[in-house]
């Protein structure tokens, strides 16, 4: 049976993918950010998962106002990663898992009476690639298979935290009663406070940000009850993505074990933030 | 600064230098949007330099829109409708960086921008509403 061991919150900032790209992670700039980094990367490498489902938001790459799936789930086999107008990053293909795709999407629809959108023909922009790597840093071949989960948090309205929330706790019945033995993780991905737009870019809210992870951890009901307003003015207009961390708790189930913590001021115009979470109480 | 066409109140109308997507903002920018997409090919990405004035006309843009983006005008771009994803194709395009573009819509430099963040970013205060009694710049 598949059982979901861990969970990561990450911020996705593109700069920061750059700067691994381009070998500038021992700069000063650069350097702090990814010195946190390495903790998170020896937990994954102990936890050796099978599978990530990793919860990001498309940037005008794969969809665009023509068409705006409120969370489409990755269906295929391999995912490309996308020229986001550099020409595509130079980073493994993402290996995807057709038959846990499909279980999921069966579950989520079937049971949960979720309606996610399938999305097959999909290439994969800096959302999903930065995350793969702060957490694998630069491999041959990305350690585990990916299963991407694209989330609108761009055009409003979208969807609720307390959605959010429930998505993940039905991804997690869903990975429960899957008969195969697969160690899943669940990432979280975005944020955390910025705003790339506007007189008030750059709007930085480490206060919030810290207060977001407490309540993350200890009360994620009450965290997704939080309504986007919020977000948009205490965590700027992109930092509306750290609803996607919501995903990841509601995998997580109950009671959770905070295993890791790192925060740090600026990657690019962004708060990059990140959380290593394994449930406990259960071994699902 | 909200064009005429806005008649509803927002809950998100008293926070400062914030230009929401929501549906009037889909609306207004949907073509503009659609031809910065087309910046994520290599294909697309030479049409539009080899003719900037006639892709933006293809694409029917308004006049105030070509205006905007031919003069690399970011704020006014935002305000007629653009989405700040979408700029970054723009952005990627003209080989600016974000601070470069995020220091040009908050009216300081590119350099300024970049101190501004090392130094922890812009701050919550003074700046989560519009209305003076609560602070606002």
């Amino acid at each position: 049976m598949a059982r979901i061991v861990g969970g990561v919150g990450t911020s996705h900032v593109p700069a920061i993918g750059a700067a691994s790209d381009n070998d500038k992670t021992g700069d000063d700039y650069w350097a702090p950010l990814f010195a946190g980094y390495g903790p998170a990367r020896e937990w994954i490498r102990r936890v050796d998962p099978d599978v990530a489902i990793i919860v990001y938001n498309d940037h005008a790459t794969a969809f665009s106002l023509q068409l705006i799936p409120t969370f489409g789930l990755g269906m295929g086999s391999e995912y490309p990663p996308a020229d986001e107008g550099y020409g595509p990053r130079r980073v493994p293909m993402v290996h995807g898992d057709e038959k846990l795709s499909w279980h999921l999407a069966e579950s989520l629809v079937v049971n949960d009476e979720i309606d996610i959108t399938f999305v097959n023909d999909l290439h994969v922009d800096h959302g999903l690639t930065v995350p793969l790597t702060i957490m694998c840093d630069r491999p041959e071949e990305w350690p585990f298979r990916v299963i991407p989960l694209a989330v609108n948090v761009i055009q409003y309205p979208q969807p609720t935290g307390h959605r959010c929330l429930e998505l993940g706790r039905a991804i997690r019945r869903a990975v429960e009663s899957y008969p195969e033995d697969l160690r899943v993780v669940v990432f979280g991905t975005g944020g955390m406070s910025h705003q790339l737009q506007g007189e008030r870019a750059g709007l930085i809210n480490r206060e919030f940000d810290l207060a977001f992870l407490d309540r993350l951890v200890a009360d994620p009901d009450g965290q997704a009850a939080v309504p986007h307003v919020d977000y948009l003015r205490q965590a700027g207009s992109e930092g509306l993505e750290l609803i996607m961390w919501l995903v990841m708790r509601g995998a997580l189930g109950g009671d959770v074990r905070e295993v890791y913590r790192h925060y740090h001021v600026p990657a690019s115009n962004t708060a990059a933030g990140l959380i290593v979470l394994e449930p406990v109480g259960d071994k699902g | 600064m909200s064009p005429p066409t806005d008649t509803t109140t927002k809950p998100w109308d008293d926070i400062p230098g914030t230009y929401v997507q929501d549906g009037d903002h889909y609306r207004r920018g949907y073509r503009l949007n659609m031809l910065l997409m087309t910046l994520n090919t290599e294909e697309g990405r030479r049409a539009f330099a080899a003719d900037e004035a006639g892709s933006l006309d293809r694409a029917g843009v308004t006049p105030e829109q070509k205006r905007a983006v031919l003069d690399r005008d970011w704020l006014a771009m935002l305000r007629l409708g653009a989405n700040v994803y979408y700029l970054l194709k723009l952005a990627a395009h003209d080989r600016v960086s974000v601070q470069h573009m995020a220091g040009s819509m908050s009216g300081i430099s590119e350099q300024e921008f970049i101190d501004m963040m090392v130094s922890g970013g812009r701050s919550p205060e003074g700046n989560l509403y519009t209305d003076a009694t609560e602070g606002g710049s």
